[in-house]
């Protein structure tokens, strides 16, 4: 018998499971290890605050999702010893493997900045990466009286990036729904060159910051969260002053990558960018968040390694060549809020641009222009996370290689 | 677009970050360290524009932390070489990409 181990059952490591199930050969046993009963879906996150969401529409027990004849262990992964192609989880039990897929995703770091972490935290100072997180501030603004509302990302890469500006555009139609929306300031503070930086999307929906009245502070890198003053302190001393500060932390990979040396300085995995391989070790394979690829790291973007993890798991058991097929295809739905929503559509090279998708001229759904229509998509997308993506079932005319066609693509 | 930089005709983007990093020498880093307000560029500016040049070339993507930890420079100086906008302004000058997010 030959061992392939896969560590996180989260939304990669699911499809995989999903996929090789089918695909490994009879001789091969595959073992997948997660701590948590729960599986979040995460992109749900971003609706539970504003109650769009319900907590039980957003979690779902782990093990319906891993397909039988799986070994599936609930566990904490201590470590990884690539040398003896071991696992060791924190029971002290082995894993010996000849093959493995690294999953474990990646996790808020609030205490890489001082103060984040500090006597303000879920008390006036939210992040709404996690699920408690996300709750509570729920819990929050339900009595809110309003005042200054900071949203703000501490430094990048974070998973889903366009998440906090969807959570700025959410919280003003939630306060408008409400009634109170001249009673509360919303900034957005980022340590990129502004809310957009790529040069279409900058173009096109600038719009929705003056619409929306959303102060923008850009090139912010935030050096401590001053609980006493509410202020975010940046490196060269600029302060924003906030009644409630929602952040997004440091995002990094999980502490068992560092105990393994398998990460970089956030904890994520070296990775060939085209084969997700990892660079260190031929045996051992990365995928979602888990790696360092600069690729946004998203549930749509896990999908579509996944199918090219698949194909090459096989060419590597069967010692044929890898191949480069991840082209850091990624497809994201934007919620901008009042019922209207965009979609993009872009990898490596290829920066998002307007068009239609997924069948080019028709649509329906439009490319980084907002319509109901892409909003609806945005509310299907937990359905189809739920019942297609973690299942591995291809979703209808859309490929992992990013196709050009539909796109209003520039040339100089 | 062209722009010319120190009486070279270089291909940058609407921003002026070059767009061909062959196109780049000393002359055109002091060139738009000038355009940027920084002025003369002295020996640290150098360490970090070299440091950012190399991280580009293995395809490492950029970030404040990176060059906190990188032995190169503080977080502190990085400003104080580059004031308001540290990377931003010392990518244009390395002649490499601006740090962006996916939109
Ligand atoms: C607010 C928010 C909004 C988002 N919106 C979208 C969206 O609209 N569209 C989209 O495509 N994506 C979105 N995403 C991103 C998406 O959720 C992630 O990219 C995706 O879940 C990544 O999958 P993964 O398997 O790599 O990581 P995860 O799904 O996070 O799974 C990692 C798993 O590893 C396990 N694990 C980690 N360490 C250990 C250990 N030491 N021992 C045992 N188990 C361990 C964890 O328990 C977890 O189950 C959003 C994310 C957030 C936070």
């Amino acid at each position: 018998m030959k061992n392939l181990v896969i560590l996180g059952a989260g939304s990669a490591g699911t499809m995989m499971s999903n996929h090789l199930i089918k695909k490994l050969p009879k001789n091969w046993k595959i073992t997948v290890v997660d701590k948590d009963k729960v599986h979040y879906y995460q992109p749900g996150f971003l609706f539970l605050p504003f109650d769009i969401y319900t907590e039980d529409q957003v979690k779902k027990p782990k093990k319906k999702f891993v397909p039988k004849g799986i070994n599936y262990i609930e566990e904490s992964i201590d470590r990884v010893s690539a040398e003896e192609n071991l696992v060791y989880l924190e029971s002290g039990q082995k894993l010996s493997f000849d093959v493995l897929i690294v999953a474990t995703g990646s996790q808020i770091a609030p205490g890489e900045i001082d103060g984040m972490q500090g006597s303000g935290w879920h008390k006036d100072v939210f992040d709404f990466y996690t699920f408690e997180g996300s709750k509570n501030l729920r819990d929050y603004l339900r009595t809110w009286q309003g005042g200054k509302m900071v949203v703000h990302i501490t430094e990048m890469p974070i998973k889903c990036p366009v998440a906090p500006l969807e959570f700025a555009f959410l919280a003003d139609s939630y306060f408008k729904k409400k009634g109170m929306r001249e009673k509360v300031e919303i900034t957005y503070v980022t340590p990129l060159s502004g809310a957009f930086t790529k040069p279409t999307a900058t173009k096109k929906l600038n719009y929705l910051l003056d619409e929306k009245n959303i102060n923008i502070v850009s090139d912010f890198n935030v050096m401590q969260v001053d609980n006493e003053n509410k202020k975010l302190v940046s490196y060269d001393d600029m302060k924003v002053p906030y009644d409630l500060l929602v952040t997004v932390p440091t995002n990094m990979g999980d502490t068992c990558i560092e105990r393994s040396g398998l990460g970089d300085d956030l904890n994520f995995v070296p990775t060939n960018h085209h084969t997700l391989q990892s660079l260190e070790h031929n045996n051992i394979f990365v995928i979602g968040d888990a790696t360092n690829v600069p690729a946004s790291k998203a549930g749509s973007v896990a999908h579509f390694q996944a199918e090219v993890l698949t194909e090459n798991i096989l060419n590597f058991i069967q010692d044929k060549p890898l191949v480069p097929g991840f082209d850091g295809h990624a497809n994201c739905f934007i919620e901008t809020g009042n019922n209207k929503g965009m979609l993009i559509d872009f990898n490596y090279t290829q920066e998002p641009v307007d068009g239609t998708f997924p069948i080019p001229g028709i649509g329906p759904l439009k490319l980084l222009k907002e319509s109901w229509f892409n909003h609806l998509g945005k509310m299907a997308f937990r359905w189809i996370y739920w019942n297609m993506l973690l299942k591995s079932i291809p979703i209808p005319f859309v490929k992992p290689k990013m196709s050009l066609k539909g796109k209003n693509i520039k040339t100089n | 677009m062209e722009k010319v930089i120190a009486g070279k005709t270089i291909n940058v983007n609407e921003e002026g970050y070059l767009l061909d990093f062959d196109q780049w020498d000393k002359s055109i880093a002091e060139q738009i360290a000038i355009e940027e307000g920084i002025g003369e560029l002295t020996d640290r500016h150098w360490a970090v524009v070299t440091w950012l040049q190399e991280q580009e070339k293995n395809k490492v993507a950029l970030t404040i932390r990176k060059l906190g930890k990188s032995g190169v420079t503080d977080i502190k100086e990085f400003y104080a070489l580059f004031p308001g906008g540290p990377l931003k302004k010392a990518t244009k000058i390395a002649g490499i990409k601006k740090p962006v997010g996916c939109i």
